[in-house]
């Protein structure tokens, strides 16, 4: 059964699901209530489910995650909303000190099956803290799983496997592409949560992005394709573990790879794709790997974010340097 | 038994100008109208207006022994630590009464959230001392299950099972089950961030939880008066739920406080905060010096107030316990010493791949791949035994 919906809109049907699924979910954070979310994600649950169950919180985000913990220990299986990716600093120490920690510390003898969904990215013309990326800051800590989905079939898909999940799961959600419509089958069944999908084959060069990034590489792979360049795209889709396989299949065909993403380039996810594919398949690089991304620098002003994000121009100058190598 | 904010009755102390002399600031809160005693350091029951008890003859000799049996736990550790059969111990010397006190005071339904010194509060819910020296050995980062006693694992982050605590008693409440939860922590942990987040989301989702800090007036080298400028229980009125100080070093009064905030979180009526004021009279860990930072002449005042001792004299005088009973205590300390020692030194090592071992509940390919990577590496020894071959490298 395949319907037509946004991102944004197969978020919500995903929550609604696992809330009518499973009574022990939970929805946690900031305004996710009445107003349904700034972004409108959490929209009618509160009505539909009632106050204990999608939980308006006071405005502290180490209390959410800290409460969220405690929820999980008694058995429930919460939810999180942090409003904005530069809001999430309160929590981390929470999150990386005992969220990430608690099931080895007890030797497995507990789980925490914690969702924590971030909208992240830039693109949306925002004040300052409203626009980071800060994955690699979460991919790097091990007990955590980091997914972000870039469509909105994986929007509805993965968050369900994230909150099925027994791990906690920081869920990226690429928020320029809220309002993205795309084709979801809500009855299909969903591939591994963690696997990296092919979104379009391609022969000369891999590019490898998740999130944001996703359209814009399929944007790239279009515009090269009209000058006879044949791009493959792989969405990587989990960022903690990355799928290696499916991104060395595709550079073992191609040769080549970049790696696009808004975050950072220095230590972001691209380094160690890089690395990683390197040391996999040295022997079947046409060129070095390389990375399209953000600078070291903080997000500038929303002036500035269309010369800061990388846009098709910048991937397609990556993609001739590659190619010309 | 009521339960009366005993922060606003007890304002006399405030205002009259904070002491800068650490002893003689503790000194004069010591003897605080608002501190809830029902035995005096000379070992002489008193009545308190809003907190009476009433313990049998068995219950009493009870406490001793759990106190007796709990330093006597914490000095062999000391000592293990000493020998380097332990990395580090945190010594709850001095904090007995506040913890077998708080301890007894829960039901086997009621949830703890320790910090990493509660290793009385452990002996109450009936942990195995052994499993609290697996971290301090080196073995495990504690490793027991949490659920089998309703006793959480050891926290060493300052303050963050507070909102742990306050969590699961959100969880509590909306089973409708009548237990409550209680979170420790110390003076120190009173100005972490997540203990005001805590208290914010306990107040406004009214969590029955019971927030017990154990002022030992030192957070490692620091004195409380770096900490607040208010007297710590006083804090809970201004998130709106009451706060209680009472004598740490009084195990009676210790025992009936936290009966009644916990029967007050059971009952609905919301978190409540105690703050038993007690002393750590060892140092912060074994690897600390509080010469540096104190003065014998502070150590002797409290231990003037001993827990263990004045509930003695009480026995002693009342003709409860004679001294087969006393006899009998010390025989059993010897035993559990000699459990603890033999049990300690029989801990064996975790095997080398216990490292990629419960990184995550539902697996990931990176650990396993990791995983591969290490076992290929630890084959490429001699031995070929990885077991064995993580001594070199």
């Amino acid at each position: 059964m395949t319907q037509t919906m946004a991102v944004a809109k197969a978020l919500n049907e995903s929550l609604r699901k696992a809330l009518e699924n499973d009574p022990k979910v939970l929805i946690m954070g900031e305004d996710v209530g009445r107003l349904g979310g700034v972004f409108r994600i959490t929209d009618g649950l509160h009505k539909d489910f009632g106050e204990g169950r999608v939980i308006d919180t006071p405005l502290a985000e180490s209390g959410i995650v800290g409460t969220a913990i405690g929820l999980a220990l008694r058995g429930y299986r919460p939810v999180v909303e942090i409003q904005f990716d530069g809001f999430v600093f309160p929590a981390y120490d929470q999150i990386v000190t005992q969220l990430a920690k608690m099931h080895a510390r007890a030797l497995g003898k507990i789980k925490l099956p914690v969702v924590i969904r971030i909208p992240y990215g830039g693109g949306i013309g925002a004040v300052e803290h409203h626009s980071e990326s800060p994955e690699a800051l979460f991919a790097h800590v091990p007990g955590l799983k980091v997914v972000s989905p870039s469509n909105a079939s994986d929007a509805y898909w993965m968050l369900q496997q994230a909150i099925e999940c027994d791990d906690p799961v920081i869920f990226f959600e690429p928020k320029r592409r809220y309002w993205d419509k795309g084709e979801v089958d809500v009855s299909a069944l969903p591939g591994d949560l963690h696997r990296a999908v092919v979104a379009q084959q391609g022969t000369d060069l891999t590019l490898a992005a998740y999130g944001p990034m996703v359209k814009v590489c399929l944007e790239a792979a279009a515009a090269a394709a009209n000058e006879g360049r044949s791009l493959e795209v792989v969405d990587l889709r989990s960022l903690s573990p990355i799928d290696f396989d499916t991104v060395e299949a595709s550079v073992k065909r191609t040769g080549r790879l970049v790696v696009v993403h808004e975050a950072p380039v220095f230590y972001g996810a691209g380094a160690e794709i890089a690395a990683r594919i390197t040391e996999r398949c040295f022997y079947h690089l046409e060129a070095p790997v390389l990375r399209v991304g953000g600078f070291h620098a903080p997000y500038p002003p929303a002036r500035l974010e269309e010369e800061y994000l990388p846009g098709l121009d910048r991937v397609l100058d990556a993609v001739d340097r590659a190619l010309a190598f | 038994m009521s339960v009366k904010s005993t922060a606003a009755g007890d304002s006399p102390a405030k205002g009259r100008g904070r002491t800068t002399t650490r002893g003689t600031a503790a000194k004069r809160r010591a003897g605080e109208p608002g501190l809830v005693q029902l035995l005096t350091p000379q070992g002489e029951r008193v009545e308190h207006p809003d907190y009476a008890i009433d313990v049998t003859p068995e219950e009493l000799r009870g406490l001793y022994r759990d106190m007796v049996l709990t330093r006597r736990f914490d000095a062999e550790a000391i000592t293990l630590q000493r020998q380097g059969e332990l990395g580090l111990w945190a010594s709850l010397l001095g904090q007995e009464a506040a913890q077998i006190g708080s301890g007894r005071a829960t039901r086997p339904d009621d949830y703890v959230f320790p910090t990493y010194r509660e290793h009385g509060v452990a002996w109450t819910r009936d942990v195995d001392p052994l499993n609290l020296l697996g971290m301090f050995r080196g073995v495990n980062h504690g490793g027991w299950d949490p659920n089998e006693n309703n006793f959480q694992l050891y926290t060493i982050v300052i303050g963050s099972q507070t909102l742990h605590a306050t969590g699961y008693a959100m969880g509590v409440a909306k089973d409708g089950a009548d237990a409550a939860v209680i979170a420790y922590f110390g003076d120190g942990a009173s100005s972490q961030g997540d203990v005001a987040e805590a208290f914010t989301f306990a107040a406004v989702y009214n969590a029955p939880v019971v927030f017990f800090c154990q002022n030992n007036q030192w957070a490692i080298s620091e004195p409380t008066e770096k900490q607040s400028r208010v007297p710590i229980y006083q804090r809970a009125a201004g998130f709106g739920f009451p706060g209680v100080r009472v004598d740490g070093n009084d195990v009676l009064a210790v025992l009936a406080v936290t009966r009644a905030a916990l029967e007050h979180a059971r009952s609905g009526q919301g978190p409540m905060l105690v703050e038993a004021f007690t002393y750590r009279m060892g140092a912060h860990t074994t690897t600390d010096d509080p010469t540096r930072y104190r003065s014998d002449e502070e150590r002797e005042e409290w231990a003037s107030k001993d827990p263990i001792a004045r509930l003695r004299t009480y026995l002693e005088r009342e003709g409860i316990a004679g001294e087969a009973f006393y006899a009998e205590v010390e025989a059993e300390s010897d035993a559990l010493a000699k459990r603890v020692r033999e049990g300690v030194r029989n801990m064996p090592n975790p095997g080398t791949m216990a490292i990629f071992e419960n990184v995550y509940a539902d697996g990931s390919s990176l650990v396993d791949e990791e995983r591969a990577q290490f076992v290929e590496y630890m084959s490429s020894f001699e031995s070929g035994d990885v077991a064995t071959a993580g001594t070199g490298h």
